[in-house]
């Protein structure tokens, strides 16, 4: 293999990673502050699921091609292994396997919420609860195994990613977040 | 002709339907969905199939069918 396809594979495998960190930054967000469905951004409530969904596939794809190109690329020396037993790597293999760690979650998640119909909405909603495990741990995978994760501009974005899901789980678990709560329970009881 | 069939022990009453189908479903006072059409379960026209469609897919919870 020369030395440009391996740069390529490495800084393809480095920039799908990173952009599939913003996209799930993003998915989380938008479920966050939709949970059941309420309108944000102007695009109504339709609107955010459907941006959810399209940016939880587009990480998802990115993953795959994060995976796909850094096994071909000889640095990382990924083994198929890895795919599915975390901590078994040789580079980095605690950073790796929460990585791996994170694929496993994200596979099962995908596929229950890709099958939601079938599972029916309790096990989707148990199985989509995972999605808060999995954004940390992906994060934090980042940060220690990525080639990236000391650089200033890198911990930026990871601290902006951060900051994004803090703030809407603090709106979200905020008492000015619900939309009807004030109309649905009655302020005082009349006699 | 087919209904629009609502599950009111799943829907939580947070109204994406009635963005996507606003022929059929209005909401109440409290978010919940109600039929405009007259019917427990409204009926969906031929020319609104792939709106209901669209509803049935939005739902977050689940609680739309249509049957
Ligand atoms: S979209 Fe689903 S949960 Fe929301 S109001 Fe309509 S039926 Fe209920």
């Amino acid at each position: 293999m020369t030395a440009h396809l391996d740069t390529a594979l490495w800084a393809l495998g480095r920039g799908t990673g990173m952009v599939a960190l913003v996209m799930f930054t993003l998915t989380l967000v938008l479920g966050i502050v939709s949970r059941s469905g309420r309108a944000a951004l102007g695009v109504g409530r339709f609107g955010v699921a459907e941006l959810h969904r399209t940016a939880a596939l587009t990480g998802t794809g990115l993953i795959t091609l994060h995976i796909g190109t850094l096994y071909f690329d000889p640095y990382a020396q990924l083994k198929l292994v890895d795919f599915v037993f975390p901590f078994l790597g040789s580079y980095r293999p605690f950073w790796l396997g929460l990585g791996t760690l994170a694929v496993d979650l994200l596979i099962v998640i995908t596929v229950v919420s890709l099958l939601r119909e079938r599972v029916g909405p309790r096990v989707f909603r148990a199985v989509h609860c995972a999605t808060y495990a999995l954004w940390p741990v992906a994060l934090v995978h980042a940060l220690g195994n990525g080639s990236d994760g000391g650089a200033l501009w890198f911990r930026v974005l990871a601290g902006l990613c951060a900051a994004a899901v803090g703030i809407a789980l603090s709106w979200r678990l905020s008492a000015g977040y619900v939309e009807r709560g004030r109309v649905r329970i009655p302020r005082s009881v009349p006699r | 002709m087919r209904r629009l069939l609502i599950d009111r022990t799943r829907c939580d009453g947070h109204g994406s339907c009635a963005e996507l189908l606003p022929e059929l479903l209005d909401l109440d006072e409290w978010g919940f969905p109600i039929s405009l059409t007259g019917e427990r379960d409204p009926a969906v026209p031929r020319s609104l199939a792939a709106h209901g469609e669209r509803a049935v897919r939005a739902c977050p919870l689940m609680a739309l069918r249509i049957g």
